[in-house]
């Protein structure tokens, strides 16, 4: 596949290669299709870009850093590990950058109602924070699970002023609330929008939430080129839908030097049926509007997926991820539970800074495989949140 | 190639189409067989059977819990078809698949609908497959004579209800509310507004669903289509009966309420 093929994607029917796609009740076809002009109407708009930029400059804190973390580099006998600071934004990861943009979106079509599923409840707060920004009614579905080890994020939202909807059914997690998100929307879809916190969903969801999240891919490029002088050898972000890998990814797709990794979620092991690494150990199926990679068993149901992080614990995966597998522009690796609260803990005492357990899974990823990296390698880790939200995740863990 | 559904659609002229849900093994295999005739004998003109899914995301409480509670047993798609064939053998009415789209996916649609043609289905209602993404699906379809019934919603855009009406081979089933299944909205002037719109657009007959759980229910849309699905509300029948025969009579009772309603 050819940069530049890659870079007009999706094609005019939200395809990546053969990713992707709309597969929702008819009740919201309207409403995907209404979405997208829109977006396209807007996305080049002078005064928009500018307001957009306003807000990520001056809310949520944009640029982020491209920190040098020393005693990390030095612990594992590199040279230049580099964190991209998502962690540092307002509400403590990158999913703001997300909801900034599509709050826009939402209140200039005239919505007055706006819903979100959450996983580790960070989109939820995102979600909640821009709610409350722009003075917006907010409902925000999460699973039951999750709302049980992400209670921190739990009462933000609500002291936002969202209605936080606990969901029972199925494994009471991210997939299930996205369920219940969608039947909401089906619902009530002509007053409400619906603020997707991945590339994932049906098109042009994938597309949107990946622009809005370039703004990480688009300044690590320039802060490269002026901190060392040149693009990055490789750079690492952890995968569960995967947009702060794609935000990243994004800008670097064509730059062949890049060397380019996702991280997934193995849970208890590959081998264990207890792990959420869509594309390392699924087939390409459907959920929740696109095809894509996903976990499910012979008859097409979907299989329950596992993650010691909220967030990563989900059977599919963004169809543009599934391409980039295919085509192999980018590689896709896994670290177990374990590895992961290692690397959490690590980075926590070496550099000061407590990873999200999402976050944490780029970094195991790192340490695991530090053997195949060349001492002054510019490596850049995604630091896509931060992990003040897991302490009860790790709390119970030493208690195992 | 005509199918079961296509003769009947073409028959009934002013006849109109009573199709109950049954979900394939809630609250088992065998007593959705038996349910089946039951249907069969009380006035009902096709049967709608339900794949359950492990994420039924344009259904309501009612179907995700019989969908759930199938699943809980352990049922395979095999299973399903086995029951198929032995409904098929007992009764001559058109069988509907109603499923969501990954399970096709996993058996591959061809082999898919082979199989589902094989043990006596006429025709497949896939809620999360729009037509825009239906071409494999059609093609499918096509070569083994089994209808391909595409849903209408009252968001619908004029162009999009001619494309669903292009696609559908059969009937297409109008949903007559913005939501899932088993909403138990009243039914007002808009809903009225849509089925007629429907009736001005379509070449195809129509059915109308989600949300019909009353005779009054029925009377009222029955009175602009051509006919309706029952789903929930027979699953929520179901649900209070105490063993088989009371739920064969439960479902008798309600069906033949409705067919005297319509």
């Amino acid at each position: 596949m050819t940069a530049k093929k890659r870079k007009q994607m999706p094609d005019h029917r939200g395809r990546y290669g053969e990713y992707g796609g709309r597969y929702v009740p008819e009740t919201v076809m309207y409403a995907l299709e209404e979405l997208e002009e829109f977006y396209f109407s807007i996305k080049k708009d002078r005064s928009f870009k500018h307001e957009l930029s306003g807000y990520l400059n001056s809310f949520v804190g944009r640029p982020s850093p491209l920190y040098h973390a020393q005693r990390l580099s030095q612990y594992l006998d590199l040279n230049h590990i580099y964190f991209k600071r998502e962690d540092l934004n307002h509400t403590g990861a990158h999913k703001i950058n997300n909801t900034i943009g599509q709050i826009l979106l939402a209140t200039k079509m005239g919505k007055k109602r706006i819903i979100a599923e959450t996983g580790a409840g960070q989109h939820g707060l995102a979600t909640a924070t821009v709610c409350a920004l722009f003075g917006v009614e907010c409902i925000v579905y999460m699973g039951a699970e999750d709302i049980a080890r992400q209670a921190p994020n739990v009462e933000k939202m609500q002291l936002l002023g969202a209605e936080v909807v606990p969901v029972e059914s199925g494994s009471k997690t991210l997939k299930d609330a996205t369920n219940q998100a969608l039947r909401d929307w089906v619902t009530n879809v002509r007053s409400t929008f619906y603020i997707i916190g991945s590339v994932v969903g049906p098109h042009p969801y994938p597309m949107i939430v990946r622009d809005f999240q370039s703004v990480i891919g688009q300044e690590t490029k320039k802060q490269s080129l002026k901190l060392f002088g040149r693009l990055p050898h490789l750079i690492v972000a952890c995968v569960g839908g995967g947009s702060n890998a794609i935000g990243i990814f994004s800008q670097f797709l064509g730059d062949k030097s890049v060397k380019l990794v996702g991280v997934e979620a193995a849970g208890l092991g590959l081998a264990s049926g207890k792990h959420s690494a869509s594309l390392r150990k699924g087939r390409p199926g459907v959920l929740h509007g696109s095809y894509s990679y996903l976990l499910y068993d012979d008859d097409g149901q979907i299989q329950l997926p596992h993650s010691v992080s909220a967030g990563l614990d989900y059977p599919g995966i963004g169809p543009q991820h599934s391409e980039l597998k295919d085509s192999g522009r980018v590689s896709y690796g896994s670290v177990t539970d374990r590895e992961t609260v290692s690397a959490f803990k690590l980075v926590s005492r070496l550099e000061g800074i407590i990873p999200a357990m999402e976050t944490s899974h780029a970094l195991a990823w790192l340490i695991k495989n530090k053997c195949k990296m060349r001492k002054n390698d510019k490596i850049v880790v995604c630091l896509s949140g931060r992990g003040d939200k897991d302490m009860a995740i790790i709390d119970k863990w030493d208690k195992k | 190639m005509s199918n079961r559904i296509q003769e009947l659609v073409a028959e009934s002229s002013n006849h109109k189409l009573l199709i109950p849900y049954l979900t394939a093994g809630f609250p088992s295999l065998n007593e959705t067989i038996q349910l089946a005739e039951t249907a069969a004998d009380s006035g009902c003109d096709m049967l709608e059977l339900g794949l359950p899914f492990s994420d039924p995301l344009a259904d309501g409480p009612e179907i995700q819990y019989s969908s759930h509670q199938a699943l809980q047993q352990g049922l395979k798609f095999d299973e399903i078809l086995s029951a198929v064939e032995k409904i098929r053998a007992r009764i001559e009415m058109p069988l509907i698949f109603m499923g969501y789209y990954n399970p096709l996916i996993a058996h591959g649609l061809g082999d898919f609908v082979r199989r589902a043609a094989g043990a006596g289905i006429d025709g497949l209602i896939i809620p999360d497959l729009p037509v825009e993404e239906s071409a494999d699906f059609k093609v499918a379809c096509n070569k083994q004579a089994v209808s391909t019934i595409f849903l209408a919603a009252p968001t619908s855009s004029k162009k999009r209800i001619k494309m669903i009406d292009k696609n559908s081979t059969g009937f297409v089933y109008a949903v007559t509310v913005t939501g899932v299944t088993g909403t138990g909205k009243v039914f007002d002037r808009s809903t009225d507004n849509y089925l007629k719109k429907l009736r001005s657009i379509l070449d195809n007959k129509f059915v109308a669903g989600f949300g019909v759980s009353s005779p009054a229910d029925a009377r009222r849309l029955g009175a602009l289509s051509d006919g309706m699905v029952i789903g929930s509300a027979i699953v929520k029948l179901l649900r209070q009966g105490k063993n088989l025969i009371d739920r064969r009579m439960k479902l008798e009772r309600f069906l033949s309420s409705i067919r005297k309603a319509i």
